[in-house]
């Protein structure tokens, strides 16, 4: 297990370093610099040159790349192109929103998809469970928060419609107000990916031979499955449970922009439209962190679930 | 045919229709601004038009071309570069194969919309621009798949009998590889298909699409927003579309692989 823990950490440094190269690389790469958006259209050449010295990026590419991974190291993302504001500090101003959003709605999507999928596995097939799966894979995230806005927020007017209060959780009701349709959103699309997982690993679990002994000893169906089931089918979910944080957080991205949200999403999608290479590495390299860490803890946790992996595979991680 | 299949096809039918029309003859021109604003839906225009004028039914039904154009070639694009790299990863030896793997996880911890909006920064946004980064997002995970389905034909005794009775290796890729691989392939092409159009619609949506006068339902989506209280099915009619092409992809592709292995009786 040490060993493996080694391994793993040391594959998770390495991921992180080749993704943090691969974004720079990628990100310079870009026609277009900060330079000429920063400065009007008849800018002449010198001003141009003037900029780029001023921002850094007339330095050869691998000697920007070391300068950023010193600063990344102590955890300097350096400064938008645009605001001149630290990216840190507007990355963590944004935090706030993102971070309680996507991990509301995963837990909320968990909370939906392991009844849901678990009970129609007991029971055997549902039309209505496929139908309502089939939907939930097939809208675009953005199209159901505009349909629940429309109907809860501005016709019902149970639910704010948007935005977020300016002084944060000053008013913590206030800004679980503003969250909750965008949680409720990306939970039911998130819940309805979950919920086959969840099926599909209780009905390999119902074919198992020990849950039908563990019934054949006499124990009652919501016991077998509470002691021996639950385990079992949770083995196969926990991984998919990593990758589905990552979707989530994504789903949060573009749902924060139907709602107005000041999240990383808007962030980042500006961001985009305008060159700041820093705002974009410093949310990428966050939100690719977040993912490998994510990977990094669902394999933990699976070989904690599953001995069987424990043992089994020497080389292969 | 299974019924998954025919309702998979079902509901692409009236979109493939649609978008077929739509080549010949729609009801109004894409720019006739012609209608009034925010008319109701009627006889004169089915669905209504949108707060430009335009007729909504000639937008939906332009758009449901673009879907599928995207789609297509954005699942094209994702194949052959998918592929050619899985059966690369395949075919190669070990330390090459270990790099390859590697550089897939990576890639793959991206969310493909993430990797496709860096594409989109790179090119000027168009309908192509969005195509490629959206065709170049799916790759790695269609690579990743070849190449594990690769791995499992090669170790099969049948491609060591071709090999000691003298096939040339390109050979056993055309006549026992491909076709091996194919069924499984197929089906993930098919559901990549739905998350193309997917992704093609959140980059419009996010404004970060192909430009006017290109016509997308995620764009159409993003303007509806504005008028959600006096024109609802400005909102509904491009979401409900997209959902059906999507959800069509879907059941199509779970009913080839119903069809391609009929020990699958349990929809998983």
């Amino acid at each position: 297990m040490l060993a493996y823990l080694a391994r793993r950490t040391l594959l998770l440094a390495a991921s992180l370093l080749v993704a943090s190269a691969v974004l720079f690389v990628l990100l310079r790469l870009l026609p277009g610099d900060a330079a000429t958006t920063l400065l009007s259209l008849d800018a002449d050449a010198g001003q141009v040159a003037a900029v780029r010295r001023e921002l850094g990026v007339d330095r050869p590419i691998p000697g920007q790349f070391a300068i950023w991974l010193d600063h990344l190291a102590r955890l300097d993302f350096g400064r938008s192109f645009v605001s001149r504001a630290p990216v840190g500090e507007e990355i963590a101003a944004r935090l706030d929103v993102t971070i309680p959003l996507t991990l509301m709605a995963f837990a909320l999507a968990v909370v939906i998809a392991i009844p849901a999928g678990v009970r129609t596995a007991a029971r055997g097939r549902s039309w209505v469970l496929a139908a309502l799966t089939q939907l939930g894979l097939a809208v675009p995230v953005f199209w159901v928060g505009m349909l629940l806005m429309n109907v809860f927020a501005l016709r019902l007017r149970w639910l704010p419609a948007g935005g977020f209060p300016p002084d944060g959780w000053a008013d913590p009701m206030a800004a679980l107000a503003c969250l909750a349709l965008p949680v409720l959103t990306v939970a039911l699309v998130m819940s309805a990916v979950l919920v086959r997982y969840v099926h599909s690993a209780t009905l390999d679990v119902l074919d198992s031979g020990y849950l039908r002994t563990a019934r054949a000893l006499g124990a009652s169906f919501p016991a077998a499955m509470w002691r021996h089931g639950l385990r079992n089918a949770a083995a196969p979910v926990v991984p998919i449970l990593g990758i589905e944080l990552a979707t989530t957080f994504v789903g949060a991205v573009v749902v924060e922009d139907v709602f107005a949200l000041p999240g990383l999403g808007g962030l980042l999608v500006r961001a985009f439209e305008r060159h700041d290479y820093p705002v974009i590495q410093g949310v990428l390299a966050l939100s690719t962190f977040a993912v490998l860490a994510a990977g990094f803890l669902a394999d933990l946790l699976q070989r904690l679930l599953d001995p069987r992996l424990r043992r089994s595979i020497a080389g292969s991680p | 045919m299974n019924r998954t299949l025919v309702i998979g096809c079902a509901l692409l039918a009236p979109i493939v229709a649609l978008a077929a029309v739509s080549l010949a003859w729609t009801p109004y021109g894409p720019a006739d601004t012609t209608g009034g604003r925010l008319t109701p839906p009627g006889a004169a225009h089915l669905l209504g038009t949108d707060r430009l004028g335009r007729d909504l039914l000639t937008l939906v039904m332009i758009g449901a071309r673009t879907a599928l154009t995207t789609g297509v070639l954005a699942v094209a694009i994702s194949a052959l570069i998918g592929v050619a790299g899985g059966l690369a990863a395949g075919f190669a030896g070990r330390l090459a194969d270990d790099v390859l793997a590697a550089a897939l996880d990576i890639l793959i911890a991206f969310p493909a919309l993430i990797l496709a909006l860096l594409v989109v920064a790179a090119v000027r946004p168009s309908l192509f621009a969005t195509v490629l980064a959206i065709g170049l997002a799916m790759s790695a995970v269609l690579a990743r798949l070849t190449r594990a389905l690769v791995k499992g034909v090669l170790a099969q005794d049948y491609i060591t009998a071709s090999r000691a009775s003298g096939t040339s290796w390109p050979r056993i890729v055309t006549g026992h590889v491909l076709p091996n691989i194919w069924p499984a392939l197929s089906v993930n092409l098919a559901l990549q298909l739905g998350l193309a159009v997917l992704a093609e619609a959140s980059l419009a949506y996010l404004g970060l699409g192909a430009p006017q006068p290109d016509i997308s339902w995620g764009r159409l989506l993003r303007e509806a927003q504005a008028t959600v209280f006096t024109s609802p099915i400005s909102l509904i009619a491009p979401g409900l579309l997209l959902a059906m092409l999507v959800a069509g992809a879907n059941l199509a592709a779970q009913g080839l692989r119903l069809a391609a292995d009929p020990a699958l009786r349990v929809t998983r």
